[in-house]
């Protein structure tokens, strides 16, 4: 369903990559591995059609990208909070949802909290949680906006042994469910399968 | 449409978390137009002359100074790529910003002119004018300062170049927004101004939106 060929990008005068292609059915995910500054997050940035490439092109259901479609499809979590620091993580959620054109009700939303490990905390600012509480407030996205492709660039930032369990889950449940990811990581990951893709 | 409102709502929420950022521009505008009288004294003719340019000019500035936290806050902890992203077309979202941005930082400032209007001696007429003036002009301040908040966004220093870029392209709300009033006092009538005003609103409400997506794309590449 995602077919990535022939990707180029630079830097100024620097070539990052050349020639980069790979493509994903449905229940697979791509480990994209590089050492630092080959490329991945530009990669990353490259194939969810934040900046354009130098060459090559990106389909998406046989469409090329960047298309509605392809962005009703897709979830982007990159290094980023993407949260609001004075609101609380249910305002958070709520309000990127209908930002999406997704209604998305308390409950539903608080599930989706519960699940993350910040049960007690969906009514503090989000200003006073730690690092890895922000960052699973972000993940919690994951579980309230219906995607089918995940790409998320150094996710396992941040998180700690439970978390980092608990993300491997829900990118296993979700690929289980007929659905795709790009990861980007320096560490192994805990899900099964996958293909890796070295920058 | 549903996001368009849900981004008003987000930024009202915001602002109303952090009061004192949309306080300032208000109270900037307050202080300003309040020293004028204060300086040049007790002189009706002359503060009747100089109150639709000065209240004018303080509206600018005001205007000005909530502009560069328009999308830098948002680019700084990555929702703007959420939006850029979004399934919603950025357009909309931004429109959103905009209309919240002007309800913030443009409509105080037309509810507070009547008031301060008083200090310069202007009769009921001239104040309703000089109102009805804001309320077309305000919006299309906001308008056109999204455009440059969207150009300098990331830039260092970038909110003095956004003070060069912005206010040249205020002078014709300036002029006619300025001219209504003063038209109004000398008896010529400020329909043509007022028009002229309403046009210019309608073709920045079509443009600006889309003029600074395109910046903002540019922006977050």
């Amino acid at each position: 369903m995602l077919n990535v060929s022939g990707l180029a990008c630079s830097r100024g005068e620097r070539r990052l990559f050349a020639d980069v292609g790979f493509s994903l059915d449905a229940g697979e995910w791509l480990h994209v591995q590089g050492e630092n500054g080959a490329g991945k997050t530009s990669l990353m940035r490259l194939l969810v059609g934040l900046s354009p490439a130098d060459a090559g092109e990106i389909r998406w259901r046989g469409e090329a990208t960047p298309c509605l479609e392809f962005r009703r499809d897709l979830i982007y979590l990159g290094h980023h909070a993407a949260v609001k620091e004075d609101l609380t993580p249910l305002e958070n959620l709520r309000l990127s949802a209908a930002l999406d054109g997704i209604g998305l009700d308390e409950r539903a939303a608080l599930a989706a909290l519960i699940r993350l490990g910040l049960r007690g905390r969906e009514d503090l600012p989000v200003r006073v949680l730690s690092a890895g509480q922000k960052r699973r407030v972000l993940l919690a996205r994951l579980l309230t906006r219906p995607a089918v492709l995940w790409v998320l660039d150094e996710a396992f930032n941040a998180l700690d042994v439970a978390a980092v369990k608990l993300l491997g889950e829900l990118i296993a449940e979700h690929l289980a469910k007929g659905g795709m990811a790009v990861l980007t990581s320096h560490q192994p990951l805990p899900v099964p399968g996958g293909r890796t893709l070295v920058l | 449409m549903s996001a368009f409102l849900a981004t008003v709502r987000r930024d009202l929420l915001l602002a109303l978390r952090r009061k004192s950022e949309v306080l300032t521009a208000v109270f900037f505008f307050v202080i300003v137009t309040s020293l004028f009288p204060l300086g040049i004294g007790p002189e009706p003719v002359l503060l009747k002359k100089i109150a639709p340019g000065i209240l004018w000019v303080a509206a600018l500035l005001a205007t000005l100074l909530g502009l560069p936290r328009l999308f830098a806050a948002d680019h700084g902890d990555g929702t703007l790529e959420q939006m850029a992203l979004s399934p919603s077309p950025l357009g909309m979202l931004v429109a959103g910003k905009i209309l919240a941005h002007w309800l913030l930082c443009g409509l105080p400032l037309v509810l507070l002119a009547p008031v301060l209007g008083l200090q310069f001696d202007l009769d009921p007429s001239a104040l309703g004018i000089l109102t009805l003036a804001l309320l077309l002009g305000t919006p299309l301040l906001s308008l056109i300062g999204a455009i440059g908040a969207a150009l300098t966004l990331g830039v260092r220093g970038g909110g003095v170049l956004l003070a060069l870029l912005v206010l040249p392209l205020y002078i014709p709300a300036l002029i006619f927004g300025a001219g209504a009033v003063e038209a109004h006092i000398a008896g010529l009538g400020a329909g043509g101004h007022l028009s002229l005003l309403a046009a210019m609103l309608a073709l920045a409400v079509f443009f600006a939106p889309w003029a600074t997506t395109a910046a903002l794309r540019i922006a977050l590449e």
